[in-house]
C-alpha cells in the first residue's frame, strides 16, 4: 500500500505529461500502466504536433497552447535529461497541406482563412512555391497552404522523456499494474484497487487513451471514449526528400468526420532516422488490430498521388494502433463531478502527442485551484455535447 | 481473387509433402515459394541451365525430392508458383485468411499481384537462422552458416578460401562439408556445446530411438565426419568464436573455451587466421504470416499445432520448422499430415495412409534430443561488449540498447525499439530480435513482439498501391 496525492492511470504521452506537470507543481504522483510505458497509442502514431488540421475552437486553442509548450519542453527536457537520453527528434518543420483538385482547393483556402482569423499562421503558397518547398511534390497542385507552426516529435521517446523527468522529481512509475476498481469512501474516490494491491490517492486521473472507457467503467462512471483504428506505413531509409509534414487536403475532413467506415488520406513525412512515414487511415472497428492489405494499398496509392517517386520506394513495416475517439471530437479534461476525486485527461483522438502539454497545464492549474491559461469548460466531461453518453 | 482448395506457402520439404498429400486426397492445390526453384533451404540447388558447379554431392534424400517435384510439376491439379513473395495475409472472421502475393523477380519492376482465397491454408514457411553476435561479427567475411551453405549448394561458390565454421548444432557439419566440396579450406569446426552435454542430450534411452532412424542419422552425420577427417579439419567442442578481427574484412578470429553455460573461460582465447567465418546457432521459426493469420504461438515462439497439424485458426495448418525446429524428416512427416488434413478441411475425403502422427511424434522426440544437446545457453551474453553491434541494419550496439533501457526505464520492447532503433531496419528484427531480448536484464512486458510483421517482406509502394476511389 502506498499513498499518493495523485494516481495517474496510463503511462502514455498524456499520463506522462500530466505526471511531470503535477510533480513539478508539488504533488506526490504515482503513474500506473497495465502494460509497458509508451506501449499503446503513444507509440503507434507519427508524433504529430499540429495546428493545421484544426478549425477555430477549443481544440485549436489547446493546440496553440500546447505547440508553444512543446518548443519549451523539447529544449527543457534535453537540458534536464542530458545527451545520454535518446533524442526526442523534435523538429519544428512546418506542415504543407496540398489540394490536388479545384474543389479541394476552394475548401482548403476557405478553411485556412478561418484559421488565420483565429491567429494561426496559415500561408497560402503558389504551385511554384510549393515545388520549391517540396521539390518531389506532384505537379498537380491546385492549392497549398504552409503552416509553420506544425512540428514533429518521436512520440515514444517524448513519452519516456516526460516520464523520466517526472521520475527525477519524485514520481513513481509502475508498469504491469492493472487497475481493477476504485476505492470509494464517503462518496469520494480515494484511490484504486490494482493487481498489485490498493493505491490510495486524493485524486485519480484517467489517462488511458482508448482504454479510458474501460478504466472509467471499473471506477463506476460512463465515459464515451472509443477506439478509432489507424495504420501507418514505414519505408526503408533513404536520403531525405520530404522536408515538411505534407498532407492532402482530405486529411482535415477525415479528422473531423465521425464515420465508422474506413477513410484514408495522405500524411507523408520523413523522420530523423531517414524513413518516410505514410498515414493515415481512420476506422472504427473496436479493438480489432489486424492490418489489412486493402488499407495498406489505399495508403500507398494516396501517398503516391502527393509524391510520385514513392512508387519505387520499399515499404518495410506497417503498424497500427487505436486513437481515443470522443463523439464530439474534443478531449475530456478535468474533474468528474459525478465522482469527486476522479479526473480525466483522455480522448485526444489522433492529437494526443500534440495536445499533451496543454492538457497537463489544464489539469495542473485546476488541481492546484488556479486559473488555467485557457478556459477549461469546453473540455469538461459535463459539457452538453456529451450529455447523452455520460448520463444514465 | 482466386479461390483454391488448398494453398501451401513454402516449397521446402514440409510444403512439398503437404502439396503432394493434398493432391493425393483429391484437392486442387496451389504451391507458392519465394525462390526461383522449389526445394527450400534443405534442397537448395542451382536453377536449371545454370553454369554453377554440380552440387548434387551435397544433397540428401535427393531422389525423394525429385520424385515429389515431378509429381507436383507434372500434375495439372497443382499449380506451382515460384518467385512468389507473400507480403500480407488478411485474417478473416471465419476460416483461413486471404493471401496476397507478388510474383516475379524481386528486383524486377513488374511483379504480378495475385490474391488467393483458400478453403484451407498450409503454412510451411520454414525458419531463418539464429546468429549470436560477438565483437566483429559485422565485418565483411563473417556470414551465417546458412548463407555459406546456400552459396555452396545454389551457386557452387565458397565464401572464402580459409574458413572457420562455428556455432552449435549438427547443421555445422554439412556446412563444413559443403565448403570443402566447393574448394575451401576449413580451418576448423567449433561447436559451443561441450562433449558432455552433447552426450547427455543425444544419448539417454537410446533404445527409444528406432534402429533405422539411428542408423540413418548416424550414416548422414558419419558421412560428414569422414569428410572432415579426410581433410584433417579439427572439430572442437565447448568453444566459441568470441571475436572477429580485421580492418576491411575479417582476417582472424579468437576462439575461446566456454563453460557449460557458454561463458568464455578467461585466458583460453586463441587466434585463428581466416578470411571468412560462418556462424550458426540454430534456427528461428518464420512465423510472421502465421501471426498475421491469427495463429497462436507456443512459449518458444513456434506455431502451436495439434496432432493433425491444425493451428488455432480454423482451416489453417502448419508444418515443418515453423512448428518447432526439427529437421527435414520431421518436416516431411508433418507436411504429409498437414496436406491430408487440409484437403479434408477443403471438402476432400482423405485417402491413402492413416495420418502419421506416430511418425511425427518419433521425429519430434529426435528433435528434442537435438535441443537438449545444442540449445543456446545464457552465458553467451558475456562475450558481447558494450561496443558490439547487435542490430546490424541500424548499427545499434549492445551498450546503446542497455543505455536506452536504463535511461527510459521502460519494460516494453516497443518503446525500447523506438528509443534505441534496435530491430527497426530492413530485416525487421529477424536477426536481432531474440538476441536483444536475451541481452536485457529483466523480463519484458511485451516479449516476442518483434515477430509481428504485418508486411512480411519489403514491397515497393507502387507494387501494392490501389487507385484511390472517391
Amino acid at each position: 500500500m502506498r499513498s499518493s496525492d495523485v494516481v495517474i492511470v496510463g503511462a502514455g504521452i498524456v499520463g506522462a505529461a500530466v505526471a511531470r506537470r503535477l510533480v513539478l507543481g508539488g504533488f506526490r504522483v504515482t503513474v500506473l500502466d497495465r502494460g509497458a510505458s509508451a506501449g499503446g497509442t503513444s507509440s503507434s502514431g507519427e508524433g504529430n504536433i499540429l495546428v493545421s488540421d484544426k478549425g477555430p475552437g477549443a481544440e485549436l486553442d489547446l493546440a496553440v497552447l500546447s505547440g508553444r509548450r512543446w518548443t519549451e519542453l523539447a529544449a527543457g527536457l534535453r537540458a534536464e535529461l542530458g545527451s545520454g537520453f535518446p533524442d526526442l527528434e523534435f523538429e519544428a518543420k512546418g506542415g504543407l497541406v496540398v489540394a490536388t483538385t479545384a474543389a479541394g482547393a476552394d475548401a482548403l483556402l476557405a478553411f485556412a482563412s478561418t484559421q488565420r482569423g483565429a491567429g494561426v499562421d496559415a500561408r497560402p503558397v503558389t504551385a511554384a512555391e510549393a515545388a520549391e518547398l517540396e521539390p518531389d511534390l506532384t505537379p498537380q497542385v491546385a492549392a497549398a497552404v504552409l503552416y509553420p507552426g506544425d512540428a514533429q516529435v518521436q512520440p515514444a521517446v517524448a513519452t519516456e522523456a516526460l516520464l523520466a523527468s517526472a521520475r527525477r522529481h519524485g514520481a513513481q512509475v509502475r508498469q504491469g499494474v492493472t487497475v481493477r476498481g476504485g476505492i470509494v469512501s464517503k462518496g469520494r474516490l480515494v484511490g484504486v484497487d490494482t493487481s498489485a494491491g490498493p493505491v490510495h490517492a486524493e485524486h485519480t486521473v484517467v489517462a488511458a487513451g482508448p482504454w479510458s472507457a474501460e478504466v472509467a467503467a471499473s471506477l463506476g462512471v460512463r465515459l464515451p471514449v472509443l477506439p478509432r483504428r489507424g495504420t501507418v506505413l514505414v519505408t526503408a531509409r533513404m536520403p531525405r526528400r520530404i522536408r515538411h509534414k505534407v498532407y492532402d487536403a482530405d486529411y482535415v475532413g477525415a479528422v473531423e468526420s465521425a464515420a465508422a467506415a474506413l477513410q484514408t488520406s495522405s500524411v507523408v513525412e520523413s523522420t530523423a532516422a531517414g524513413t518516410v512515414l505514410i498515414g493515415s487511415s481512420r476506422e472504427r472497428r473496436g479493438f480489432d488490430g489486424r492490418i489489412e492489405a486493402a488499407v495498406v494499398g489505399e495508403l500507398a496509392g494516396k501517398a503516391m498521388l502527393l509524391f510520385p517517386f514513392l512508387a519505387g520506394v520499399p515499404v518495410m513495416r506497417a503498424y497500427g494502433g487505436f486513437r481515443p475517439y470522443v463523439p464530439d471530437h474534443l478531449p475530456v479534461i478535468g474533474p468528474d463531478p459525478r465522482l469527486p476525486g476522479l479526473w480525466h485527461a483522455t480522448g485526444h483522438e489522433g492529437a494526443g502527442i500534440g495536445l499533451a502539454p496543454g492538457t497537463a497545464d489544464l489539469i495542473g492549474a485546476l488541481m492546484a485551484g488556479e486559473e488555467p491559461e485557457i478556459p477549461a469548460a469546453p473540455y469538461a466531461v459535463t459539457r452538453p455535447s456529451l450529455k447523452e453518453e455520460t448520463t444514465g | 481473387m482466386r479461390s483454391v482448395d488448398v494453398l501451401v506457402i513454402g516449397a521446402g520439404p514440409a510444403g512439398l509433402a503437404a502439396a503432394h498429400a493434398a493432391r493425393r486426397a483429391g484437392a486442387r492445390v496451389v504451391l507458392l515459394d519465394a525462390s526461383a526453384v522449389v526445394g527450400g533451404q534443405f534442397w537448395r540447388h542451382p536453377p536449371a541451365g545454370s553454369s554453377a558447379a554440380d552440387s548434387l554431392a551435397l544433397q540428401h534424400k535427393w531422389d525423394g525430392f525429385t520424385a515429389l517435384r515431378a509429381a507436383l510439376t507434372e500434375d495439372p491439379g497443382c499449380e506451382v508458383v515460384t518467385g512468389a513473395q507473400v507480403w500480407a495475409v488478411d485474417r478473416r472472421d471465419a476460416g483461413p485468411p486471404v493471401v496476397h502475393a507478388l510474383v516475379g523477380p524481386a528486383d524486377g519492376g513488374d511483379r504480378r499481384r495475385r490474391v488467393f482465397e483458400p478453403r484451407a491454408l498450409v503454412l510451411a514457411t520454414g525458419a531463418h537462422e539464429r546468429t549470436l553476435p560477438f565483437p566483429g561479427w559485422d565485418l565483411p567475411g563473417v556470414c551465417t552458416a546458412g548463407a555459406a551453405q546456400a552459396m555452396a549448394k545454389g551457386e557452387g561458390v565458397a565464401v572464402g578460401r580459409r574458413v572457420l565454421v562455428a556455432g552449435t548444432g549438427p547443421f555445422l557439419l554439412p556446412v563444413a562439408a559443403g565448403l570443402i566440396h566447393v574448394g575451401a579450406t576449413v580451418a576448423g569446426v567449433v561447436e559451443a556445446s561441450s562433449r558432455r552435454r552433447i552426450a547427455r542430450g543425444w544419448l539417454p534411452r537410446p533404445h527409444r530411438m528406432r534402429p533405422k532412424d539411428l542408423l540413418a542419422k548416424s550414416a548422414e552425420l558419419g558421412g560428414y565426419v569422414r569428410t572432415l577427417a579426410a581433410h584433417r579439419v579439427p572439430y572442437r567442442t565447448g568453444a566459441a568464436v568470441v571475436a572477429a578481427h580485421g580492418e576491411d574484412r575479417v582476417t582472424a578470429v579468437t576462439v575461446a573455451r566456454i563453460t557449460e553455460d557458454w561463458t568464455p573461460v578467461p585466458g583460453t582465447g586463441r587466434r585463428v587466421e581466416v578470411d571468412a567465418v560462418c556462424v550458426g546457432h540454430g534456427f528461428v521459426p518464420r512465423t510472421e504470416l502465421a501471426i498475421s493469420a491469427g495463429c497462436a504461438l507456443a512459449a518458444d515462439g513456434s506455431v502451436r499445432v495439434d496432432d493433425g497439424q491444425r493451428t488455432s485458426v480454423p482451416g489453417v495448418y502448419a508444418a515443418g520448422e515453423i512448428t518447432g525446429i526439427g529437421g527435414a524428416d520431421l518436416a516431411l512427416a508433418e507436411g504429409a499430415a498437414a496436406g491430408r488434413a487440409a484437403a479434408g478441411a477443403a471438402g476432400q475425403t482423405a485417402v491413402g495412409g492413416a495420418v502419421s502422427t506416430a511418425e511425427v511424434a518419433r521425429h519430434r522426440a529426435f528433435a528434442a534430443r537435438m535441443h537438449r544437446a545444442h540449445g543456446i545457453r545464457p552465458g553467451w551474453t558475456s562475450w558481447v561488449g558494450d561496443s558490439t553491434v547487435v542490430c546490424r541494419c541500424e548499427e545499434v550496439t549492445a551498450g546503446q540498447v542497455r543505455a536506452a533501457l536504463a535511461e527510459t526505464g521502460t519494460c516494453g520492447l516497443r518503446s525500447l525499439k523506438l528509443s534505441s532503433r534496435v530491430g527497426l531496419g530492413m530485416c525487421q528484427g529477424r536477426t536481432c530480435g531474440r538476441n536483444v531480448e536475451d541481452l536485457l536484464p529483466g523480463p519484458l512486458l511485451d516479449a516476442g513482439r518483434m515477430a509481428n510483421r504485418p508486411i512480411a517482406v519489403p514491397v515497393r509502394l507502387g507494387e501494392i498501391a490501389t487507385t484511390p476511389t472517391e
